[in-house]
């Protein structure tokens, strides 16, 4: 399973200091996440479940140990090239959507590709195509403050997925939603891997979510639980 | 850079009530520094109108002092002199007391010797020559108040009585409207001659003497010449260059001018605090955006970039508003108190000096939030919801 790994991470710790004294958030991990995997990452707050995601998303550093994405080190990306690598090959969920709430549901989803080389008429084009993938396309000129929090997450999976990435990483994608409109995103999650082939990395509290998930992985003060893992 | 311009908007939509105040702000800063760049020229002496071979010889105490006639003839001797034509200032109204015209008395011939980029068609300056009563306009002051050559206008002055009739009225004929290169173009000049026959109060006295000089490298050996030809008599007299001389009249508003420009200074620096204040607080409120664009890839330079263009937007738009409204003001006021100023108006170094400082201002208002994101964690941002 090695050879046909995405996500790869070798002695991970993560420490934080707080005043005078050091937190010690993640301890020696090891993982390995196979490419097309849908993995739900479940623990307890504070067990360090945002933080393995933050690392293995790039946008935090480990205090040690290795991580590799498709055979890439990130751990050892200057800042610079690791905001370059996200742009590519990471697209993020966030619990609270995170939209920028002076742009429409478009210019939203746009976001990501002014990153790159295209034209404004590709840009918008693959913009709607992901509203349209996400099932949003007549939403596409509405601000988010005039769209429910489910098509706001839709939104915010429509920016993730705008630059076709090789991962997905979600954060409590449905922890600020209820049932029904949880149910629609985790539905849309499970199609993008299923269909899109998106390798998809979730952290919930909800069991009923992680149920969605191929694997669950258990973390507990900073530690995989073995049994658990993939 | 354009493909960023629907954000950038966007953002300044975000409070618009804020953006507006701002906004405001910063246009009535930039309208204040405006008029205070009109002031500081103005009242530092338009150095536009100042030639740099004439020097102007006035009484030692203050132009307001007239001096003989006959002191021309004497400056005209002085070596190294071109030519000498005198002036006098007549305090000219047209019909009502806030129409304050600036005019001049003249020794018409040499007038345009001395003052070569005085133009006027060839006839009308025959007629202008030919006739004692008639009097040459400036362009603004002629379509202001719809004179044409020909025309005779009842002009008034504040300062001179006719000895024939007692009263103000000076009859003047429009023989030409002049074209000056040097931005005077609200002046009337007239016949010396036709004022000294016609006051009641004094003859055979001039307000002061324009001196050509053939060698501007000369002029302080000249100046000391012409002086000392007067040395010890009644009535001294003061040469000095022309713009000292410009520099000396406008004085005679006192501080004023200082003082205005004092004010308007402070108030502006204000502004620009209070606006970058504004616009940073705006900023700092992103702070939970600017994680989650950093999350999207964007670099802190990127950030950076966005940020100051946000910041450049609001005062470029704010202070090009402010300039527009400045140089319009500026031309109003200008024809209000063309009889001390001819050539007020916003000088066109306004606009570089208005741009540099568009950029200044956008760059402090945005540097403490763009050091901030530079230093800011994604995942610090990201807990800012």
């Amino acid at each position: 399973m090695a050879d046909e790994s995405l996500v790869r991470l070798r002695g991970v710790a993560k420490d934080y200091k707080r005043g005078a004294e050091t937190v010690h958030v993640l301890h020696a991990l090891d993982l390995d996440i196979p490419r097309g995997d849908f993995l739900a990452l479940m623990g307890p707050s504070g067990s360090g479940k945002s933080t393995l995601l933050n690392l293995i998303g790039g946008i935090d550093r480990p205090t040690a140990g290795s991580i590799e994405i498709a055979g890439t080190r990130t751990d050892s990306m200057t800042d610079g090239d690791l905001g370059k690598w996200r742009a590519h090959h990471v697209g993020f969920v966030f619990q609270m959507y995170n939209l920028l709430p002076v742009l429409t549901a478009e210019r939203n989803v746009e976001l990501p590709l002014l990153l790159t080389k295209l034209p404004a008429a590709e840009r918008r084009k693959r913009a709607n195509a992901a509203l349209g993938l996400v099932g949003l396309s007549e939403r596409a000129h509405h601000k988010p403050r005039e769209l429910s929090g489910g098509q706001e997450q839709r939104v915010g999976i429509a920016r993730a997925i705008v630059s076709d990435p090789t991962l997905l990483l979600c954060d409590e994608p449905t922890g600020d939603l209820d049932r029904k409109s949880g149910d629609e995103i985790l539905d849309l999650l499970q199609a993008l891997n299923q269909q899109q082939g998106k390798t998809i990395i979730m952290v919930t509290h909800d069991p009923h979510a992680a149920a969605r998930a191929k694997h669950v992985l258990h973390l507990n003060k900073g530690q995989l639980s073995r049994d658990a893992a993939a | 850079m354009f493909k960023y311009l629907p954000l950038l908007w966007a953002n300044l939509g975000r409070k618009r009530l804020r953006t507006s105040l701002t906004l405001a702000s910063i246009v009535v800063a930039f309208l204040l520094f405006g008029l205070m760049q009109t002031l500081r020229v103005a009242m530092t002496g338009s150095p536009e109108l100042a030639g740099i071979d004439r020097l102007i010889t006035m009484h030692k105490t203050s132009f307001v002092q007239s001096l003989p006639l006959a002191y021309l003839n004497r400056v005209k001797g002085v070596e190294g002199v071109v030519v000498a034509s005198s002036q006098d200032w007549f305090g000219g109204v047209y019909q009502e007391d806030r129409n304050q015209i600036a005019a001049f008395a003249v020794e018409a011939p040499t007038f345009f010797e001395v003052y070569s980029e005085y133009q006027l068609k060839p006839e009308e300056k025959q007629a202008f020559l030919q006739d004692r009563t008639a009097v040459i306009v400036g362009p603004m002051i002629a379509e202001r108040f719809k004179w044409k050559v020909g025309d005779t206008i009842p002009m008034r002055s504040n300062i001179w009585t006719r000895k024939d009739d007692g009263g103000n009225s000076w009859p003047m004929k429009i023989a030409g409207i002049y074209q000056a290169s040097n931005g005077d173009n609200q002046s009337m000049y007239f016949h010396y001659d036709y004022l000294n026959e016609s006051r009641a109060e004094i003859r055979d006295m001039i307000g002061w003497v324009v001196v050509k000089v053939a060698d501007p490298g000369r002029s302080a050996d000249i100046a000391r010449s012409i002086d000392d030809l007067f040395r010890n008599s009644s009535t001294e007299t003061k040469t000095s260059t022309e713009k000292a001389f410009i520099q000396g009249f406008a004085n005679q508003m006192g501080n004023i001018g200082k003082l205005l420009t004092f004010v308007a200074a402070a108030v502006f620096f204000t502004m620009l605090l209070v606006t970058a204040n504004t616009m940073g607080q705006s900023i700092r409120e992103r702070i939970n955006e600017i994680g989650v664009m950093k999350t999207l890839g964007f670099s802190g330079a990127g950030v950076t970039f966005l940020i100051i263009a946000e910041a450049i937007l609001v005062t470029g738009l704010g202070g090009l508003i402010g300039l527009g409204l400045a140089a319009l003001a500026s031309k109003g006021i200008g024809a209000a108190v063309a009889q001390f100023f001819p050539v007020l108006g916003m000088p066109p170094a306004t606009w570089g000096i208005g741009v540099v400082l568009i950029l200044l201002l956008g760059g402090l208002a945005a540097a403490i939030p763009c050091a901030q994101a530079s230093r800011l964690k994604i995942v610090d941002a990201l807990r800012k919801a």
